[in-house]
C-alpha cells in the first residue's frame, strides 16, 4: 500500500460518506456540509493523483485551488438561500424589506381585491 | 554533539505531547467551560512551547528558529485572547440565565 | 504497511472522523465545528501531499471563512427539528452500501498492478506518445513570466478558468444581493453581531489586522516564485476584513460606495481588459506577448486579490445594511 492509494481511497470514502449524508439528513445546513465533502473528496482525489509524480502536477493544484473559492462562493450564496428559506417558512417573506415596503404601499389594493 | 541535541529534541517533544494528551482529557471529561479553558489553554501553550522548542534544536538553523518563535508567540497571544473570549462570553450567558431566573422566579413577567 | 505511512494513516482516521462528526453530530453547532476541523485536517493532508499553496488556501477559506458563514447562517435559523438520520429507515442498509462500495473500490486500487508503485506509470498520461501534461508546464515555464508553476498554469496557461472563477465570484455575489434589496427599514433586526467592544479582542483585532495585511501582501509578491498567489492572499485580507467588521472596528462597507463597487469588479474587469488587448493587438485570447508577461500577470493578481477580497468579505460579511444601502 502506497500513500497514493491510501488517499485514492481516502478521497472516495469521503465522496461517498458526503453522499450518504446528503442523501440520509434533512437539516439544509447538514447537507450544505455534506456537499462541500463530496467536493473535498474529489479535491483529494485529484491531488493525490497530482502527487504520482514529483515535482507534482501543477495543472491538477491549480484546478483545486479555483475549485477552492467556487466551492466557498456557492457555500455563501446557498447559507443566504437556506436563510431565505427559513424565513419564508416562518411566515415572513424571503425578502423582508421589500416585502413589508410593498404590504405598506398595496394594502389598500389587497382590501379592495378581497371584497366581494 | 549532534547525537546529545537530537535526543534533547525528542525529550522535549515527547513531554509536548504528554502535555497535548492531558489537554485534551481535561477537555473531554472536565465539568465546565471554565475547567476545561483552563486545561486546553494552559497544556497548549506548554506543549506548543516544548514542540517549538524540539523543532527549533532538530532544524539547526536560526532562521527557522526564529520563525518558529514568532508562531509560537502568535498562537499563545491568540489563545489567551480565545480563552479571554469564551470565559466572558460564557460568563455573559450564565449572567442572563441567572437574571431570568431571578425574574421568572419574581414572577415578574415584564416585556423586555 | 510501513511506518512511513503512519502520519498519513493517522490523518486519514482523523479526516474520516470529523467528517462523520460533521454530518451526524448530535446538535447543528458541533456538526458546524466539526466541520471547520475537518477544514484544518484537509489542510494538514495539503501540505502532507506536496501541495502547500492549497494548505494555505485551505486554512484560510475552509478553517477560517466557512466556519464564520456558518454560525452566522445557522443563528439566524429555527433549531432543527430531528437530528440525525440515525431513525431514518434506509440509513443501515445504505451505509452498508456506502462500505461495500469504499471496499471494491479499495481492492481495485490495491490490486490493479499500475497502482502498485509509487505513482501511476506516467505514461498513462502521455498524449498520444507526445509529451505530458506537466513536462508541456515545465517546457513553457520560463516564458511564462512566473518562475512557480502553479501561479503560471493560474494565471498563464489557464488563465480562462481565473477569469471564470472571478466571474463566479460576482455571480454569488450578485446573488446574495438579490436576497436583500431595498433599504433596510429595521437595520437593528438582523444585525449578525453586534459589536462587541471588550478591549483584550479590541486591540488583538488591531495588532493582527496589520500583520494580516502584511502577510497578504507576501503572499501575492511570493506567488511569482513559490506557494502563494492571488487567491492566498485575497482570502487573508478578507479574513482580515471580517475580523475588523465582526469587533466593530470596521464601518459597514456600504454598496453604493462607488469605490468598493469598483473594487469588486476590478479583478474581472481588468482581466477581460487584458483578454480583449491580447485578442486584438496579440497572438490571441488571453495569449501574452512573452516580454510583457510577467508584468501582466504581476498586474492581474494585484487587482484580483482586491476583487477576492472585497468579494469575499461581502459574501461573508455582508448584511442588509452593507449590501442593500
Amino acid at each position: 500500500m502506497s500513500g497514493l492509494q491510501l488517499y485514492l481511497i481516502l478521497g472516495a470514502a469521503v465522496f461517498l460518506l458526503g453522499l450518504h449524508g446528503l442523501l440520509m439528513t434533512t437539516d439544509s445546513i447538514r447537507r450544505l456540509i455534506a456537499v462541500n465533502l463530496m467536493g473535498a473528496g474529489i479535491f483529494l482525489i485529484m491531488v493525490a493523483l497530482a502527487g504520482r509524480i514529483s515535482p507534482p502536477d501543477p495543472v491538477l493544484h491549480a484546478l483545486v485551488v479555483t475549485g477552492l473559492v467556487v466551492a466557498i462562493s456557492a457555500t455563501a450564496f446557498a447559507l443566504r438561500l437556506i436563510t431565505a428559506a427559513a424565513r419564508v417558512d416562518s411566515g415572513q417573506s424571503a425578502v423582508p424589506d421589500k416585502a413589508s415596503r410593498l404590504a405598506s404601499k398595496s394594502e389598500s389594493d389587497v382590501a379592495e381585491d378581497s371584497r366581494p | 554533539m549532534s547525537y546529545v541535541i537530537d535526543t534533547v529534541a525528542w525529550i522535549l517533544m515527547g513531554a509536548a505531547v504528554i502535555f497535548f494528551t492531558t489537554g485534551a482529557l481535561g477537555l473531554l471529561r472536565f465539568p465546565d467551560v471554565y475547567c476545561r479553558l483552563h486545561a486546553v489553554t494552559k497544556t497548549d501553550t506548554l506543549g506548543l512551547g516544548l514542540l517549538v522548542l524540539g523543532l527549533a534544536l532538530k532544524s539547526g538553523s536560526f532562521s527557522t528558529a526564529l520563525l518558529l518563535l514568532i508562531i509560537w508567540l502568535l498562537v499563545l497571544a491568540s489563545g489567551a485572547v480565545n480563552c479571554q473570549l469564551l470565559a466572558r462570553y460564557t460568563l455573559d450567558v450564565e449572567a442572563g440565565a441567572a437574571q431570568s431566573a431571578i425574574k421568572r422566579a419574581q414572577g415578574d413577567h415584564h416585556d423586555t | 504497511m510501513t511506518l512511513e505511512l503512519m502520519p498519513d494513516i493517522v490523518l486519514g482516521a482523523l479526516l474520516l472522523l470529523m467528517a462523520w462528526g460533521a454530518l451526524y453530530a448530535p446538535t447543528r453547532y458541533d456538526a458546524m465545528a466539526l466541520f471547520v476541523a475537518f477544514g484544518v485536517v484537509v489542510a494538514l493532508i495539503w501540505a502532507r501531499l506536496g501541495a502547500p499553496d492549497l494548505a494555505l488556501a485551505e486554512a484560510a477559506i475552509g478553517a477560517g471563512l466557512t466556519g464564520v458563514l456558518l454560525m452566522q447562517a445557522a443563528r439566524q435559523l429555527p433549531a432543527e427539528a430531528s437530528v440525525t438520520g440515525k431513525r431514518m429507515p434506509w440509513f443501515g442498509s445504505s451505509l452498508l452500501f456506502l462500505v461495500l462500495t469504499c471496499a471494491m473500490f479499495a481492492a481495485h486500487i490495491l490490486t490493479d498492478s499500475s497502482f502498485k508503485q509509487a505513482g501511476i506509470d506516467a505514461s498513462a498520461t502521455r498524449l498520444l506518445g507526445g509529451p505530458t501534461v506537466p513536462e508541456m508546464v515545465t517546457a513553457a515555464l520560463p516564458n511564462s513570466g512566473v518562475s512557480y508553476p502553479v501561479t503560471a498554469v493560474l494565471l498563464n496557461f489557464r488563465a480562462w478558468d481565473t477569469l471564470l472563477e472571478l466571474l463566479v465570484l460576482l455571480l454569488a455575489l450578485t446573488g446574495v444581493r438579490q436576497l436583500y434589496p431595498g433599504t433596510p427599514q429595521h437595520p437593528r433586526a438582523n444585525t449578525a453581531s453586534p459589536p462587541q467592544a471588550w478591549p483584550v479582542l479590541l486591540s488583538w483585532a488591531r495588532f493582527l489586522a496589520p500583520l494580516l495585511v502584511l502577510l497578504g501582501g507576501f503572499l501575492l509578491w511570493r506567488g511569482a516564485s513559490g506557494p502563494g498567489g492571488a487567491f492566498q492572499a485575497g482570502a487573508l485580507l478578507a479574513s482580515a476584513a471580517v475580523m475588523l467588521r465582526l469587533t466593530g472596528l470596521l464601518p459597514p462597507l456600504r454598496w453604493s460606495s462607488f469605490l468598493l463597487r469598483l473594487a469588486v469588479i476590478l479583478g474581472a474587469l481588468l482581466f477581460l481588459g487584458v483578454a480583449l488587448a491580447s485578442l486584438a493587438f496579440g497572438d490571441g485570447w488571453l495569449v501574452y506577448p512573452t516580454q510583457w508577461a510577467g508584468a501582466l500577470i504581476i498586474l492581474i493578481e494585484l487587482a484580483a486579490t482586491l476583487s477576492i477580497a472585497v468579494t469575499l468579505s461581502l459574501l461573508v460579511i455582508g448584511e442588509s445594511e452593507d449590501l442593500s444601502s
